[in-house]
């Protein structure tokens, strides 16, 4: 079992102005299929889709609350997250993970837009799957 | 099979030639993997820096990566599908990951916090789904993601570090895991990626 260091919730004004800066901004537009070989590359040192792993699994986490995969040992922090996964909080995720929620162990960022857009385009595609879709 | 406790020093006095592709020499990963060795990633007794607690669990996730790579490499040696040369490659490659995870421990250790524990071997195997592992090309392509994945996630992680010497140290642990992919993309026959900055 994994022994959890203790966090704290980030703020809800920290989230909000995370928010706003992203919102700023033009969103990248991404496609699944260049997102598959990025999401190998970038992300499956420690994640798989349907793997509990260092992360939890990935398929379905769009439309999913934080923290609530099943049988992963999240930290407490991100487990009591009031966050549902959709692409524009998976991009606020993935610049910042731990200044969207203090107290996460998951401290990678990926600081291109384009690359955000392509893994969340391949993550949203794999979770409708998941969910029966197309 | 004696996997588990080879000493980083004996692998690396290792000379044998890599079969598999005939482009790697064991001499040549050697002189690469000094860096890895015991003792050279920082002082001891070291003063922390901005949020301890924070940096605690980010290397605690580093930790659980190691981890799974130490136990890649062990699944990979009893899997009785590795030739003797690639087994030797495994075994200092998985040597290195040793080192790792003991210097992430004692920094944990250090910053107040708890080294996170290994699962059991039939954990990881179900994780990196071992059973679809049939024959010595599946092991190394399965290396090659799991290597190509740390030294990706290893420079993610880095800017979130409060403390700048882990920076380095994480720096370190990318070029590690980045020249054990070089290695066994080598090994394949594989081509390197064609740009720049193709880390990271």
């Amino acid at each position: 079992m994994r022994k959890i260091l203790g966090g704290t919730l980030c703020s809800a004004a920290a989230l909000a102005a995370l928010g706003s800066a992203a919102l700023a901004q033009s969103p990248a537009t991404g496609d699944a299929a260049g997102g598959e070989k990025l999401y190998q590359t970038k992300c499956g040192g420690c994640h798989s889709l349907d793997m509990n792993r260092v992360g939890p699994a990935h398929r379905g986490v769009v439309g999913r609350k934080a923290g609530s995969a099943p049988n992963y040992a999240y930290s407490p922090a991100l487990k009591a997250a009031d966050i549902a996964w959709d692409e524009k909080t998976l991009d606020l995720w993935l610049q910042n993970p731990m200044a969207m929620v203090k107290g996460t162990r998951m401290g990678f960022r990926l600081s291109d837009a384009q690359q955000r857009a392509e893994i969340i385009a391949y993550l949203t595609a794999m979770s409708a799957k998941a969910a029966g879709g197309s | 099979m004696t996997f588990h406790q080879s000493p980083a020093d004996r692998a690396l006095s290792r000379r044998k030639a890599l079969a598999a592709g005939g482009v790697l020499s064991v001499a040549g990963i050697s002189v690469l993997a000094g860096s890895a060795s015991a003792g050279l990633f920082g002082g001891k007794n070291k003063k922390t820096k901005g949020d301890p607690e924070a940096d605690a669990a980010l290397i605690n996730t580093a930790i659980s990566l190691e981890h799974e790579g130490i136990a890649a490499y062990q699944i990979a040696a009893e899997s009785g599908l590795l030739e003797p040369a690639v087994l030797e490659v495994g075994v200092l490659f998985q040597s290195h990951h040793k080192a790792h995870r003991d210097e992430l421990a004692r920094i944990v250790t250090t910053l107040g916090g708890t080294p996170v524990e290994a699962d059991s071997q039939a954990a990881y195997a179900e994780q990196i789904e071992a059973g679809n592992l049939k024959n010595q090309a599946d092991i190394l392509q399965l290396a090659i993601r799991l290597e190509l994945g740390a030294a990706n996630a290893y420079l993610g992680v880095l800017p979130g570090l409060m403390d700048p010497d882990y920076h380095h140290l994480f720096a370190r642990l990318a070029a590690d895991e980045a020249m054990h992919w070089a290695a066994l993309k080598g090994a394949v026959g594989e081509a390197l990626p064609q740009n720049a900055l193709s880390f990271g």
